[in-house]
C-alpha cells in the first residue's frame, strides 16, 4: 500500500516537472515571434500551448528510451525516480528565476543520474550512453543550429534586398509564425515524451505495468496537458532573454532562426538523440544575429548561458543526489512525503521571489538594459 | 562511424538540416520577392503599402515557391507522425 502512495507522489512530481518544462521552454519556439511583434505575447503562448498538446499525441516512439538508455532500469526504485525529478524541478526553477534558457532535458537527465549514483553508485549509470546520446549532441547541436540559421538569415536578407517594405514585414511575419509553430509541435513531440517515459519507468518499477509496456493513455493525456498548460503560462523571463537579450531580432531573422531550430530538432530526434530544444533554439537565434550584417550579438549573455548549460547536468545531479539521501535517510514513504513538501515549499518560494521583479506579457518586450527584469517593473509600460 | 559519434547521422543532420532549415526560408524569401515584383517598388520603394506586386509571372513563381515551402512543412509533420 505504501508503495502506491509513493507512486502517486512520483506521478504528481513528474507532472509538475512537465509543467516547468513547458513554461521554461515556451521561449524556444515563441521568443522571436513575440520580440518582432509577429504575434501578441498572449496569442503566441496560447498557440504554442495548443501545438505542444497536439505534438504530445502525434508521436510516441521514444517514450521510454530516455531513461533506459542512460541508467540501468533494473536498479531504479520509486525513490530514485522521485529524487531525480526533484533535482530537475529545482534546477529548472532556479534557471527560470535567473532568466537563463537552460535545458529542461538536461535538468531531468542530470537529476535522474544524480539520484541513481546516490542510490546504487557508479554501475547504475550507462556512461557511454550518456556521452554518446547526451553530451556530444549537446556540444554539437547549438553549433550546427547556429551555422544553419546564419546561412538562412544571410540568404533571406540577400534575396529580399530592396523589395517593398510591406511585403517584406508582412510576409516574414507569416513565415515566422509558421516556423515557430513547427518548433512548438516538435517540442511537444520531444519533451512531453520525456516525462511520459519517466512516469512509465515509475509504473514499471512498481510493477503496476509490465516491463515492456507502453505508456498508458492516462499518462499520455496528463503529460500532454501539463506541458501545454505550462507553455501557456509562459516563462516570460526566459522569453525575454531569448527574444531581447541575445540579439535584436527582425522578422526575417526570426523566421530563419525558427526554421533552423525546427529542422535540427526534428532530424536529431529522428536519429534518437535526446537533445535539448533550448540549446538548439539559442544556437539558432545567435546564428540569426551572425548572419545579418551589422546586427549586434551580445556574446556576454550567450557566454552566461553556456556556463549555465555546463553546470546544468552536475547541478541537477547534485540536487537529485541530495534529495535521494534525505528521502532515503528518513526512510519509506514518510521520507518521500517530507521531500515532496520541501520541493513544493521551494517552488512556492521561487514564485514569491519572482513576483518582486515580475516579467509578464506586458513588459516582456521592454528595451534590454542588461538584466532579465526590466528596470520599469514598478510601473509596467503598456506594450 | 565510431562508438562515440554516429558520423553518418551527423552528416545527414547537417545536410538535410541545411536544405530544410536554410533552404526553405530562402525559397520563401525568393517567393516574397517574386510576389512583390512588378509594383516598381523593387527599385525605389514607391508603393510601400502594396503587398502584391501585380506581375502575373511574379505571382506564379511566388505561388510555386510557397507551395514548395508548404510541401516541406507537410513532409516535416509526416516525418513526426511516421516515427510512431
Amino acid at each position: 500500500m505504501s508503495n502506491d502512495f509513493i507512486l502517486v507522489l512520483v506521478v504528481i512530481t513528474a507532472l509538475a516537472f512537465d509543467f516547468t518544462n513547458g513554461f521554461h521552454d515556451t521561449g524556444n519556439a515563441m521568443a522571436t515571434s513575440i520580440a518582432t511583434g509577429a504575434l501578441p505575447p498572449k496569442v503566441a503562448v496560447g498557440l504554442s500551448g495548443v501545438l505542444n498538446l497536439v505534438g504530445a499525441f502525434l508521436s510516441l516512439s521514444v517514450a521510454a528510451t530516455i531513461a533506459s538508455g542512460l541508467v540501468n532500469t533494473k536498479v531504479i526504485t520509486l525513490t530514485v525516480v522521485f529524487a531525480g525529478l526533484a533535482g530537475g524541478i529545482l534546477w529548472n526553477l532556479t534557471t527560470w528565476f535567473l532568466g537563463i534558457p537552460s535545458s529542461s532535458s538536461h535538468a531531468l537527465i542530470g537529476g535522474v543520474i544524480g539520484s541513481t549514483l546516490a542510490a546504487v553508485g557508479e554501475h547504475g549509470v550507462k556512461w557511454h550512453g550518456l556521452v554518446q546520446k547526451v553530451i556530444i549532441p549537446a556540444l554539437l547541436s547549438p553549433i550546427i543550429a547556429l551555422c544553419i540559421a546564419a546561412i538562412g538569415t544571410y540568404l533571406v536578407y540577400r534575396l529580399t534586398q530592396g523589395i517593398n517594405g510591406k511585403t517584406r514585414t508582412h510576409g516574414f511575419r507569416i513565415g515566422q509564425i509558421g516556423s515557430a509553430s513547427m518548433v512548438s509541435l516538435a517540442h511537444g513531440t520531444n519533451d512531453a515524451q520525456k516525462t511520459m517515459g519517466i512516469i512509465t519507468l515509475a509504473l514499471i518499477s512498481n510493477h503496476t505495468v509490465a516491463s515492456n509496456a507502453k505508456a498508458p493513455f492516462w499518462v499520455i493525456l496528463s503529460c500532454a496537458l501539463a506541458i501545454s498548460l505550462g507553455t501557456y503560462i509562459g516563462g516570460w523571463r526566459v522569453i525575454r532573454t531569448l527574444g531581447k537579450g541575445l540579439v535584436e531580432i527582425d522578422a526575417p531573422q526570426g523566421m530563419a532562426a525558427e526554421s533552423s531550430s525546427a529542422a535540427v530538432i526534428l532530424l536529431s530526434s529522428h536519429f534518437g538523440y535526446s537533445l535539448s530544444t533550448t540549446h538548439v533554439a539559442t544556437g539558432s537565434i545567435l546564428g540569426s544575429g551572425v548572419g545579418k550584417k551589422g546586427a549586434e550579438v551580445r556574446w556576454s549573455v550567450a557566454g552566461r548561458m553556456a556556463t549555465a548549460w555546463v553546470i546544468t547536468l552536475p547541478a541537477a545531479g547534485a540536487v537529485g543526489a541530495l534529495t535521494y539521501y534525505a528521502a532515503h535517510g528518513i526512510g519509506g514513504s514518510v521520507g518521500v512525503l517530507i521531500m515532496f513538501l520541501v520541493v513544493t515549499a521551494g517552488g512556492v518560494a521561487f514564485y514569491w521571489q519572482s513576483r518582486k521583479t515580475a516579467v509578464t506579457s506586458k513588459n516582456v518586450n521592454d528595451e534590454w538594459a542588461g538584466t532579465v527584469s526590466p528596470p520599469s517593473t514598478k510601473t509596467p509600460v503598456a506594450v | 562511424m565510431n562508438s562515440w559519434i554516429n558520423l553518418s547521422a551527423l552528416w545527414r543532420i547537417i545536410v538535410v538540416g541545411l536544405l530544410a532549415g536554410a533552404g526553405l526560408p530562402a525559397i520563401f524569401a525568393f517567393g516574397l520577392r517574386a510576389l512583390a515584383s512588378g509594383s516598381g517598388a523593387a527599385a525605389v520603394g514607391t508603393d510601400q503599402d502594396r503587398v502584391v506586386g501585380g506581375s502575373r509571372t511574379g505571382m506564379t513563381i511566388a505561388a510555386l515557391c510557397f507551395a514548395v515551402v508548404l510541401a516541406g512543412i507537410g513532409y516535416g509533420i509526416y516525418f513526426i507522425v511516421k516515427a510512431s
